[in-house]
């Protein structure tokens, strides 16, 4: 694929492909960055990572436009950084800290920024998925014109809420698009063995609603299927489900050994980064110099390192806080 | 709280028209308010509580959903996050279960995981308890479980005029609220006000004074202990009936100062006595100043440890009746 041959969204300029390189970047550091302290138990819980996913939430999200929203997963720094989340407050939310996007009561897996349309990391698998429906419900009801972009995984295909979710979408006719991040493996679960459809898209026919397969390395057909999606979603066409065959390059959790898949199967998946080859892809086109390249990334570097910092220096929370917005 | 006044039209309603009326009221007033469930469309919900309603306010406010508890919950979450306020009717409270994942571990959490951010102003509706005939698995008294979760309100009203009232403060709460109505409640009637009022969440109402005995009593159990008061009137028994109306927020200054007055406490519930709500009112009073005025020790009246059975007479068996109440209150008395 050639840019100069693909039809873009009209909202995708050049400065905002370059910006979406960038931000691939500031996501693979961003969770890079993270691995580092936990391997160094400096920061506790767990955390998951989503090294290698990174075109799959950068190509997505650029469809959106502000005011769409988006529900997120369990592996969701990616998600919530693409739709323009501050890395400088989740960074310091992982350290526990006030400045944290959850003043340090939510960690990795709760991160949200209700303003800007990011309702929120989900612990629980699939869990995000009909809370994606209810809001494109009020998105219907009060004739707000937004749609809500869901991601969920290869592992939560196989929860009942999932099913009951899509169908529930299909039949109100209601704008949200699921968009599943197959990336093999629920925790140790081959999606080979944990499911019997070739894709996870086919199960969009049982619900009387398109499903599509992307390639989750490919950052640029992911940005126009979802845009086709979302555009179609928000003239009331009802939902859809997108699915991006993509891997997790590192394992499930902190703790995983990763002894249910091989070392050739990892590298063979690290050879096709999405991010390598959409800079190629940006010089081809003339858009992005090496050196251009390489400057964004180490800008990316240091906005994490800089994000660090203000996690360090940001207060702990007060015992206090501990009984703070329990209720409304 | 509503006070009678001269102008106010008071009628008798049933419980069941009363939870209809404080919905119909409060979305003729606020657009984002809308019912979703199973059959609550013509066919007007499992027990008729919604019936008439799509006629009033169409399929969009009167949301006829397929039957998927888990997404119709989450949906509600999803909504209410977004700026509504969804009522949810499950048609029995036992498919709570069904639904229990966006409960407990979304609507009662969300704001406090995100920090402070955002609400969840949803009310999930459902009838509970036993009496009916329905056996084991629509049959339930589950409130326990979900008084134990915090950021969840918890409401189990008694009576129609508490229905309406508290339906109201429910739905224009902004967390979620848990409201457990009772079958065998339906159908009972009171005078109810037809303007709109409010009942405020975590406030006891003495549905009858007396100084002998206090009983603690919830849901439809309240009728029975009413039921009980007469009775033991008769042998000059005085009972004092304390109906907490919400479980979560507990009203625990009215039980304190109730116990004070009479030294003797009962409490009686529907839901299985292991783990009910029972056990946390009776450990709230060992725990207060109320202790050292206790003349015998707590008793609690809850159900069996058995699922509810269908024969009607081991149904009855498995739940607190009359003459169990007045048996208890008779021993507190001997002590």
């Amino acid at each position: 694929m050639t840019l100069t041959t693909t039809k873009l969204p009209p909202h995708i300029t050049n400065e905002k492909l370059i910006d979406m390189y960038k931000e691939m970047w500031l996501i693979r550091y961003f969770d890079e960055k993270v691995d580092q302290f936990f391997a160094k138990g400096a920061i506790h819980g767990t955390t998951h990572l989503a090294v290698g996913q990174e075109p799959s939430a950068t190509g997505p999200i650029a469809a959106l436009q502000p005011k769409d929203k988006i529900t997120s997963t369990h592996r969701g720094h990616g998600h919530s950084i693409a739709k323009g989340t501050d890395v400088n407050r989740m960074m310091a939310e992982l350290f526990g800290k006030v400045d944290g996007y959850c003043k340090g009561k939510g960690g990795s897996m709760h991160i949200a920024d209700l303003e800007i349309g990011n309702l929120g990391a989900n612990g629980i698998v699939a869990g995000g998925i009909s809370i994606a429906v209810g809001a494109a419900l009020t998105s219907k009801m009060k004739n707000s014109g937004y749609v809500v972009l869901c991601y969920f995984g290869d592992g939560a295909s196989n929860e009942g809420a999932f099913h009951e979710s899509v169908n529930l979408a299909s039949v109100w006719g209601l704008p949200v698009v699921f968009f599943c991040e197959n990336n093999q493996y629920g925790m140790s679960g081959s999606v080979k063995d944990m499911t019997n459809v070739e894709n996870i898209a086919d199960r969009a026919a049982a619900y009387g609603i398109p499903g599509k397969v992307v390639d989750g390395t490919d950052v640029i057909e992911m940005l126009n299927v979802t845009y086709e999606a979302v555009e179609n979603a928000r003239k009331g066409n009802g939902p859809s489900i997108i699915e991006a065959k993509t891997y997790r390059w590192k394992g499930h959790s902190k703790s995983d050994a990763k002894l249910y898949r091989t070392r050739e199967e990892e590298n063979e998946w690290k050879s096709r980064d999405g991010i390598k080859k959409f800079k190629e892809l940006l010089i081809a086109e003339g858009l992005l110099t090496e050196e251009k390249a390489k400057e964004l990334q180490q800008e990316a570097k240091k906005e994490i390192e800089d994000s660090v910092t203000f996690a360090q220096n940001s207060p702990e929370p007060t015992i206090d806080s501990l009984f703070e917005d329990v209720y409304a | 709280m509503y006070t009678r006044k001269g102008e106010t039209e008071m009628r008798e309603l049933t419980y069941l028209e009363a939870v209809r009326e404080a919905m119909s009221q409060e979305m003729r007033q606020n657009e984002d308010v809308f019912v979703l469930g199973e059959d609550i469309g013509l066919y007007g919900g499992a027990f008729g509580v919604t019936r008439g309603m799509l006629d009033e306010f169409g399929p969009e406010r009167i949301r006829n959903t397929p039957i998927s508890e888990a997404a119709i919950s989450g949906a509600a979450v999803g909504a209410a996050l977004t700026g509504m306020r969804p009522i949810l009717e499950l048609q029995f409270s036992d498919f709570i279960t069904i639904a229990m994942d966006n409960i407990v571990n979304q609507a009662a959490k969300t704001r406090y995981m995100f920090g402070g951010k955002g609400k969840v102003p949803m009310v999930l509706r459902t009838p509970a308890g036993s009496g009916t005939g329905a056996a084991a698995q629509h049959s339930q008294s589950l409130e326990a479980w979900t008084a134990h979760i915090p950021g969840l309100i918890v409401v189990q009203p008694s009576t129609a005029y508490d229905a309406k009232g508290l339906l109201k403060a429910a739905i224009d709460n902004d967390n979620p609220v848990i409201f457990y109505e009772h079958k065998l409640v339906y159908k009972t009637s009171s005078e109810v006000p037809e303007e709109q009022y409010s009942i405020p969440l975590g406030v006891a109402d003495i549905k009858r004074e007396g100084k002998d005995v206090t009983i603690v009593a919830t849901s439809y159990m309240v009728h029975k202990v009413l039921e009980a008061a007469k009775e033991l009137e008769k042998e000059g028994i005085d009972v004092e009936v304390v109906d907490p109306r919400t479980i979560v927020p507990l009203d625990k200054e009215t039980i304190i100062k109730s116990v004070k007055k009479t030294g003797r406490l009962l409490i009686a519930h529907e839901a299985v006595k292991r783990g009910g709500i029972g056990g946390e009112i009776a450990s709230m009073i060992a725990e207060s100043e109320a202790f050292d005025y206790l003349d015998a020790p707590i008793k609690r009246l809850g159900g069996k440890e058995v699922p509810i059975p269908y024969n009607p007479n081991l149904e009855k068996a498995a739940t607190p009746q009359v003459p169990d109440i007045i048996e208890a209150v008779k021993e507190l008395v001997r002590y």
